[in-house]
């Protein structure tokens, strides 16, 4: 039971989840010197009890730097020596963090795995002392308390959490490819439990305060106050210091023991988990599940395990300095640095550096009510964006405001909405079959067909009823913005704004501005996206963009490589054994055999032999047969409804067996195949920055993983380019492109790259 | 004015800090109402405004209130509202065929009488041929009962209509549970054994499981007493200050239920048991015996308990309301008029209970008065914290700024003014007949302490609030 149950948490580990860190805040400040007063700690002393404060100048955050470590260590010191004091209480007063993680830059500054493995046991041995402190310190928390927060929460005697949505607990170091390195992997396993402790810290994911009381994770919850006379976030936080000082007192006089009571479960769990044998089929069972999900290509998981394992068999000492060491060692490895680089650069995305725009949208309205348009308006209507949705027949609306409805619903199951709050969110969506009201829209979203012609009537009619201050923004992933923009009367009012499917779960939202369209334009789009909670990137207009630009030459490749006789299910093992979340027969698939036929003509056409490879008629043939992949149950695979399994296609056999081409012994190795996929990705997002389609690599790496799954463990093209050498990327299309010809030649930014082994993408 | 002040000093019990503390404010701004006084004006003379009706209050009565399952436990709803308008049929006299219309606020419907107005107003012996309806605004019920009447007569429809409401908590109406209900009413259709057979075979044991009338929020899933005790943190007040406040109300109404004060109440006879004479709810504790209480709803920590709380209660009121020139070709002598009204509505989470600090600055204001015009001031008491809070709500420049949209503070009801009579903590709340209590203690008041104005305010759930100004009738 107890291993079905550790294994059922971990199956929500997926590749996917493993870039979503949007909850971990690590930003860097400058350093202050050190000065007489303390910079980031201070405290005062109420009655008997100590009251420490913590609040970063200059930042949003609180982040673990060795400053504040070291503050903390003297006020420790102080609050251990007073007679005065018997107990403490340890609150951040910035609202919205208690501590948000430890600082990366103290990370990054280091060269070697020794000098961070040297980080981790200073931490360790400070919050050893404070477990054991024989003065019981309480942790308030309010706000974010992650990674190296929680650590130091979880070494104080008790804890009590503010039950807000912003507070939340959790250890997302594995999101970071690295480890808790402050004695998190030896004290949660003993405070939740083991497949509790594995599912924190295998999946990073955020726990709200009301679910880590259930855990056992904290002992007291605080509600959230609303407005006195003072703001309510302040008075939240003086309100939390007095319960927690109430509460602190207790421990001290012993009217309260942090021992909590443990259900008839945990009971059980706890005792089936005393019996060797059960935990070391834990241990195998979460190992074979990391194995098969991460492909052996991020090497944390597995460390977590092992020092997990390492501490509850041979002790803490053992664990503790397997802990420091495998965290040194994981925090030098490219799996780590490209997800760090990539951390920092979804940061970047969240910001709009185009400042804001004169006019907030407050009125947004969607065109076409398909699976796009009404994802794009169930990420509004949920930010409390007042949302048109339009479509032509009434059928076709009732389809997207169902779809939005379950949505939003499927939320309230989760127990992450209310029912209330759905039904509030559901009421600023207004369906509609006509253009009424239009003439307060701010903005248009349009999502109809991939038609030019199409778009230009759907533009022309929206701009005889909107004002003049409307955005109209085309939601297209190959047509260019300025040729749908060619009948508008203002063109600087038009732009791309390019979602992925499906919208509510897909973070990326890359945005297409053409020649005309103006900056204000463009701040207004990334203020929109921002506030639907898109990480976002800018790039110029031309045939596919940036995303599907580097997506077609790849799928491109794909093709060609099933007509040399690789067949869908071995392609799909060999680039999901190199990272991609989805094989590449079932992309094809999942994208729509017609769509994916649509683009590699159009972009075929505009860029002609490197954009060769693959022979476009076995799309045709597919298409002529209605294979049109998951959307009409037949691709490269059967999908049925409730089979989980898929089956291949057979009858695509005579397809593939009419197009047969011979392979190429000398370029087909398994290694091969999937460097041919890749550097033709990455050979593309290289040029898309030298011809400016990119502005920065960072948009490009942001761009890669989190709108076309490129592997996460890579960081992205550019990333990816950096860590491995460009010169080896280059060895490798060169070795191509003697055998297939000009689709291989690489670039000239990446030849520049290989030839200066100094020039780096990210310095 | 002096002696005034002396009762309400003699009414404070001696050794309670917070109550000095209290007291000291309006002690010094009594300098300011005695100087008032001592000038003889009101900013306003009236409140009759021309061309429109004078609205009478002719009196009223209510049932005692009881705490839930005591002697009303085996009652309906509608036998108390008939206890309250039999009352008020003695009282006043008024023939019954003079009355044109009926209104009753409850909360908790009982789903047999759903329109409890008309069941009782038969029952009652009214005419058959005077129309009743029933409306909830949740413990604002009544009131909207009385100000719908107000239109009524402002509006020339009627003359003369009965305002009331009533709750009886002793007995809620407990449904079955959604799958349960639907799976009664399949079988209700089904027509052949066949399919009574396959409906039933459907039936799971968790079918059975009951669903209680909400006691939470529906937008918000809390429970009003948790909101209260967050209210009472966001505005910083104690344990000890809620006891102290809880027991002021116990005091107070002891004392205006030993001198006879509480006139509205009429005696009923239970049927079955004995003659009901007086409110049961009355219970001026001690302060170290309130502290001993555990936290009610915020546990472990929290600061509102059973004893600073109001008591889940049954009881039912009405009062007879007439324009005034019907009430005096018809003799009558009214005790009040009711003047401007005002309702409010905010935020049903963090300011659920905020309803009088919104409501009474609007109020004075339309009505053109001032704080220091009123000489009555009776405001519902759901919880101690609650009226705390409000107090400091309308004494915080910072509230009104940021959340009120006013320049400056509501301003402090003077406490020796404020409840005289005991409030819903010590004489019980009836959701559905506070409203009309509160009415007729301020009318009361008025008549006996002297004075003009009186000034009804009270919150309600959902967020909402409701403030009226009750003028004296002239002697």
């Amino acid at each position: 039971m107890v291993v079905s149950r550790a294994i059922g948490s971990l199956s929500r580990f997926t590749a996917s989840r493993t870039l979503r860190c949007s909850g971990y805040i690590c930003r860097s400040f400058t350093r202050a010197s050190a000065l007489l007063t303390r910079t980031h700690i201070n405290y005062g002393v109420k009655g008997d009890v100590a009251v420490i404060r913590i609040n970063s100048p200059n930042s949003k955050v609180n982040t673990l730097s060795q400053e504040l470590h070291s503050e903390f260590m003297e006020v420790m010191n102080e609050v251990w020596s007073s007679s005065q004091i018997r107990s403490a209480v340890l609150i951040s007063t910035k609202p919205g963090c208690f501590i948000a993680g430890a600082d990366l830059n103290m990370l990054n500054a280091c060269t070697t795995s020794q000098e961070v493995t040297q980080i981790s046991q200073e931490a360790q041995k400070m919050f050893e002392k404070l477990e054991k402190s024989t003065k019981p310190v309480v942790a308030a928390i309010n706000g974010s308390c992650l990674g190296g927060g929680l650590e130091l929460a979880i070494s104080c005697q008790y804890r009590i959490a503010t039950k807000d949505k912003k507070t939340v607990l959790g250890s997302p170091e594995v999101l970071l490819g690295i480890l808790p390195g402050a004695g998190a992997t030896q004290r949660l396993p003993k405070m939740v439990g083991i497949p509790a402790a594995f599912d924190m810290m295998l999946t990073g994911r955020s726990i709200r305060a009301d679910r880590a009381k259930k855990m056992g994770l904290v002992d007291q919850l605080v509600e959230p106050l609303g407005p006195g006379v003072k703001p309510p976030e302040e008075r939240t936080i003086e309100y939390l210091e007095e319960v927690a000082i109430t509460f602190a007192k207790g421990l001290a006089d012993k009217k309260i023991t942090p021992k909590r009571d443990k259900g008839l479960v945990e009971k059980m769990t706890s005792y089936a988990l005393s019996i060797p044998f059960v935990r070391q089929q834990i241990y195998k069972k979460v190992e074979e599940k990391v194995q098969k999900q991460t492909k052996g290509l991020y090497p944390a998981p597995l460390k977590i395990i092992d020092v997990v394992k390492t501490g509850i068999e041979q002790g803490s000492n053992a664990g503790y300095l397997s802990e420091s060491q495998r965290f040194g060692e994981l925090a030098m490895t490219k799996e780590s640095k490209a997800l760090m680089g990539l951390y920092r650069g979804q940061t970047q995305c969240k910001k709009n550096k185009f400042g804001a725009p004169q006019k907030e949208v407050k009125q947004l309205a969607v065109l076409g009510a398909g699976l796009m348009g009404a994802g794009i308006a169930q990420v509004s209507v949920d930010k409390g964006l007042q949302t048109i949705l339009k479509d032509t027949t009434l059928p076709a609306l009732g389809r997207g405001q169902q779809q939005v409805f379950k949505g939003l619903n499927d939320k309230v199951k989760k127990k992450t909405l209310t029912s209330f709050e759905r039904d509030a969110m559901f009421s600023n969506l207004i369906g509609q079959l006509d253009y009424r009201g239009f003439e307060k829209a701010d903005m248009v979203i349009e999502a109809v067909f991939e038609d030019l012609s199409l778009k230009h009537r759907v533009l022309k009619e929206t701009e005889a009823v909107i004002p003049d201050h409307c955005v109209f923004a085309s939601n297209t992933s190959a047509l260019p913005i300025g040729e749908i923009a060619t009948v508008s009367k203002r063109p600087e009012k038009v732009i791309g704004m390019h979602y992925f499917s499906p919208v509510d779960k897909m973070q990326l939202l890359e945005i297409i501005t053409t020649e005309k369209t103006s900056k204000d334009t463009t701040a207004s789009a990334v203020d929109v996206g921002l506030r639907q909670g898109k990480v976002i990137i800018v790039v110029k207009d031309g045939p596919g963009f940036y995303t599907t630009r580097c997506l077609t030459p790849m799928m491109s490749e794909v093709i060609r490589i099933l007509q040399e006789g690789v067949g869908p299910k071995k392609l799909d093992s060999l680039t999901t054994s190199f990272g991609f979340p989805v094989g590449a027969a079932t992309l094809v698939d999942e994208v729509g055999v017609d769509v994916a036929k649509h683009v590699a003509e159009n972009l075929g056409k505009e860029f002609g032999e490197r954009f060769a490879g693959g022979s476009l008629e076995m799309l045709q043939q597919m298409i002529s047969k209605g294979f049109l992949g998951r959307k009409s149950g037949k691709g490269f695979y059967i999908y049925q409804e409730g089979v989980k399994n898929k089956n291949l296609n057979s009858d695509m056999d005579s397809i593939l067996a009419s197009l047969k081409m011979p392979s190429q012994p000398d370029v087909s190795s398994d290694e091969d195949i999937q460097y041919r996929l890749v550097t033709r990705f990455v050979n593309e997002a290289i040029l898309c920055l030298q011809e400016g389609v990119l502005a920065t690599p960072t948009e490009g790496d942001i761009g890669a993983v989190f709108g076309l799954g490129f592997p996460p463990c890579l960081g992205g093209p550019f990333h990816f380019v950096d860590l491995y050498g460009a010169q080896k990327i280059v060895d490798r299309l060169r070795k191509y492109e003697a055998v297939y010809g000009k689709q291989f030649t690489p670039c000239q930014l990446l030849v520049d790259h290989a030839n200066n082994p100094n020039k780096k993408f990210y310095q | 004015m002096t002696s005034l002040l002396t009762y309400t000093f003699k009414n404070l019990p001696n050794t309670s800090k917070w109550a000095l503390r209290f007291c000291m404010r309006p002690l010094s701004s009594s300098s300011q109402v005695q100087a008032a006084a001592a000038s003889q004006t009101k900013s306003k003379k009236t409140l009759a405004k021309p061309n429109i009706r004078n609205i009478v209050v002719v009196d009223g009565v209510r049932t005692p209130f009881l705490l839930s399952g005591t002697s009303y436990k085996d009652l309906m709803p509608h036998d108390l509202a008939r206890a309250a308008l039999s009352g008020l049929l003695h009282r006043t006299s008024v023939p019954k065929d003079a009355v044109d219309y009926i209104i009753f606020g409850t909360v908790i419907q009982e789903v047999k009488t759903s329109n409890v107005a008309r069941e009782a107003a038969l029952g009652a012996g009214f005419s058959d041929k005077t129309p009743a309806h029933t409306v909830t605004m949740a413990c604002i019920s009544s009131n909207q009962a009385m100000t719908t009447a107000v239109g009524l007569i402002a509006s020339g429809q009627c003359d003369v209509v009965v305002a009331g409401g009533v709750e009886l908590m002793s007995d809620i109406p407990i449904r079955h549970s959604r799958k349960m209900r639907k799976m009664m009413l399949d079988l209700n259709k089904a027509k052949t054994l066949a399919q009574r057979l396959s409906v039933i075979s459907k039936f799971r044991l968790n079918f059975l499981s009951p669903e209680l009338p909400a006691v939470s929020e529906f937008s918000t899933s809390e429970t009003m007493g948790h909101s209260a005790d967050r209210l009472a943190a966001a505005f910083a007040i104690s344990r000890e200050e809620q006891d102290e406040y809880a027991l002021r109300s116990h005091s107070l109404a002891k004392r205006a239920q030993d001198e006879g004060l509480l006139s509205d109440v009429v005696p009923f006879k239970v049927p079955g048991r004995d003659t009901v004479t007086q409110d049961n709810g009355i219970r001026p504790s001690s302060l170290d015996q309130m502290a001993k209480l555990k936290p009610a709803f915020i546990k472990p920590y929290g600061t509102v308990t059973a004893a600073n709380s109001s008591f889940l209660t049954d009881g039912a009121s009405a009062v007879l309301i007439m324009a005034e020139e019907k009430a005096l070709a018809m003799g009558y002598k009214p005790k009040a008029y009711l003047r401007d009204f005002m309702y409010v509505s905010q935020d049903p989470k963090d300011q659920l209970l905020l309803g009088p600090t919104y409501a009474t600055p609007k109020v004075l204001e339309k009505a053109g008065l001032t704080m220091n015009d009123i000489d009555a001031f009776e405001f519902h008491e759901a919880f101690s914290g609650q009226i705390l809070a409000n107090l400091k709500a309308m004494d915080s420049d910072w509230f009104a700024q940021n959340y009120m949209g006013r320049k400056a503070k509501v301003g402090l009801p003077p406490l020796e003014k404020f409840n005289n009579w005991g409030g819903s903590l010590s004489l019980g709340h009836p959701f559905g007949a506070t409203g009309c209590r509160l009415v007729m203690a301020a009318a009361n008041r008025l008549r006996k302490e002297g004075g003009q104005y009186g000034l009804v305010a009270a919150c309600a759930a959902g967020g909402q609030g409701h403030a009226m100004i009750v003028e004296a009738y002239p002697k």
